[in-house]
């Protein structure tokens, strides 16, 4: 029981981040109807322009400010300069483009920061707390509760920005029917702009909490995110940012019990089987409402 | 299809407005508009005038250049050649996004509501441009289209094809266009409810003044309700005439507009 319970806190852990990704890849697949293969190189980027700021004196706080905002900038000029020119055309164009950023942005990560890994310090502690005597909840520290509580607020500020504002409506509106929202007088390319700058920032408060959990970082340390964060997506529909995150907390609770019960060695297996088993059950994930559109 | 209106108030305020196509001041002046498809040229030098308060219905076969005309004029083709001036300003070169700016709005084909967004959302839509509009405005626009009203907090994907010609003309209208473009409204739908969406357009035309530009390939229906007509054949204008006219012409009839 007490590991039962150890492993679905740490899997809950462990899902928020995969969400906090799934997130960042949904904002711009609802944008621009794009799978951003680049997302990992583009958050360790802003982890390491983070660390840059903690290196000079700086507190984690300010850091995960200037991540943030390095993020919003980064997505912002990659859409505009390097998206923009094949948005509209056949998908494989965008997709080669994304993979080329992908390993384009690890390079210049690793020419400017070097190959090694190195330690990361959280903002909290990481240890565990102790229910009583002898039995301590790994899993679940004030740093493990940061996390969490930092992707619950982002979904739901998301969710707030969607369907309260006119910001989101005109978002909406651009992802779901560009060409009548240009005719009703929406500025398309800049929501798509808006899109890619949120999704890139989202991005980075990925990596910052990534990094936290690990507390390492590395140019390739989000590399196998990519794939945990991109299965959650998938889980939820790709469209819908609760979706994301009930898709990275069922696997990141799945992908624990593995871990616990099984062997560690299973894990990116795990996740493609349960990717390849909803697709066959629910082709639209768990949270599709994309009910067929006939206009 | 036609009884429809000949029998109605709406009818009546047609006579009222006066036939003849020399009146009234052109809003919308399109002048020698021609597009191409790459190699395809889809229209060549056509010209037409738009006045206030009369409805100009374009006509033509599938492959006219009815839909590639509304296109070019809200600039989602550019023109070849010619120019669109609207209200003596020239907006040929103008971007999509500002047309409802100038007074323009463009019912896409294919009725474009936006099927994710609720009812209610596709309004708001159509008015984000204009800032914070008043809740009155979408009431005026739900009294017009109660059948709309019912479902205002519904997905547009569930709506019928009728319901969704009024959403996207409501929708419409939240922009206080002057010009109104309206393409292939009646396609698909049931001649009765053809019928009611002409004679509100009609009646908005008379009450508010608004010029609507009214591409069909329903001629008889069109005809019916325009005070105006142009026919296009292989991108090019073969005629314009009073709407009347047009319709009692056989031999235009058969050879071009099919009835």
């Amino acid at each position: 029981m007490e590991q039962f319970i150890s492993l679905t806190l740490g899997g809950v852990v462990n899902g928020s981040v995969y969400a906090a990704f799934a997130l960042a890849l949904v904002l711009i697949w609802r944008s621009t109807r794009i799978v951003n293969f680049a997302q990992g190189s583009m958050a360790a980027a802003t982890t390491f322009i983070a660390v840059a700021v903690i290196d000079a004196g700086g507190s984690y706080w300010l850091a995960l400010v200037v991540a943030l905002l390095s993020g919003l900038v980064m997505g912002a000029l990659i859409e505009r300069v390097v998206i923009r020119p094949v948005e509209g055309g056949p998908e494989l164009n965008a997709v080669i483009v994304t993979l080329g950023l992908f390993v384009a942005i690890q390079g210049i990560v690793a020419l400017v920061a070097g190959v090694d890994e190195r330690a990361f310090v959280p903002p909290f502690s990481t240890v565990g707390y102790e229910v009583r005597e002898g039995f301590t909840l790994l899993s679940l520290s004030r740093n493990s509760i940061w996390t969490v509580g930092a992707v619950l607020v982002t979904m739901l500020a998301l969710i707030a920005l969607f369907r309260f504002t006119r910001l989101g409506l005109a978002m909406r509106a651009s992802a779901f029917g560009q060409e009548v929202a240009r005719l009703l007088g929406v500025r398309v390319g800049r929501m798509l702009t808006l899109g890619w700058a949120l999704a890139a920032a989202v991005g980075a408060l990925a990596g910052m909490l990534i990094a936290g959990d690990v507390s390492f970082i590395g140019p390739t340390f989000m590399d196998t995110l990519i794939v945990f964060g991109f299965v959650a997506a998938v889980l939820g529909g790709l469209d819908s940012p609760i979706g994301a995150v009930v898709g990275g907390l069922l696997l990141g609770l799945a992908l624990n019990y593995v871990r616990g019960y099984l062997d560690d060695s299973l894990l990116g297996m795990a996740a493609l089987v349960i990717l390849v088993v909803v697709l066959l059950v629910r082709p639209g994930g768990l949270f599709s409402t994309t009910a067929a559109r006939r206009a | 299809m036609t009884e429809a209106h000949g029998s109605s108030a709406v009818g009546l305020s047609k006579a009222a407005s006066g036939g003849g196509t020399a009146t009234g001041t052109a809003l919308l002046d399109v002048q020698g508009l021609s597009a191409s498809y790459g190699p395809v040229r889809a229209l060549d030098g056509v010209s037409l005038r738009a006045e206030a308060g009369r409805i100009t219905a374009v006509l033509g076969a599938n492959g006219a250049g009815k839909t590639t005309l509304l296109r070019t004029i809200s600039g989602l083709v550019r023109p070849t050649a010619g120019r669109v001036v609207l209200d003596g300003q020239d907006i040929t070169r103008a971007p999509v996004e500002a047309m409802v700016h100038k007074g323009m709005a463009h019912v896409p084909e294919g009725r474009g509501v936006i099927a994710e967004l609720t009812v209610d959302e596709n309004l708001r839509v159509g008015s984000l441009f204009r800032g914070k509009v008043g809740r009155e405005e979408f009431d005026r626009v739900y009294d017009l289209f109660p059948r709309i009203a019912e479902r205002r907090d519904n997905p547009a994907h569930t709506l019928s094809g009728g319901e969704r010609q009024m959403l996207v003309i409501g929708r419409a209208l939240l922009a206080r266009p002057r010009v109104l473009l309206l393409d292939e409204p009646s396609l698909g739908l049931a001649p009765k409810i053809v019928a009611q969406i002409f004679g509100l357009v009609r009646q908005l035309v008379d009450s508010e003044g608004l010029s609507v530009l009214l591409v069909e390939q329903n001629a008889r229906s069109a005809l019916s309700v325009a005070d105006t007509g142009v026919v296009l054949n292989l991108g090019r204008v073969v005629v314009t005439d009073d709407a009347r006219t047009l319709a009692a012409d056989e031999d235009l009839r058969h050879a071009y507009l099919g009835f």
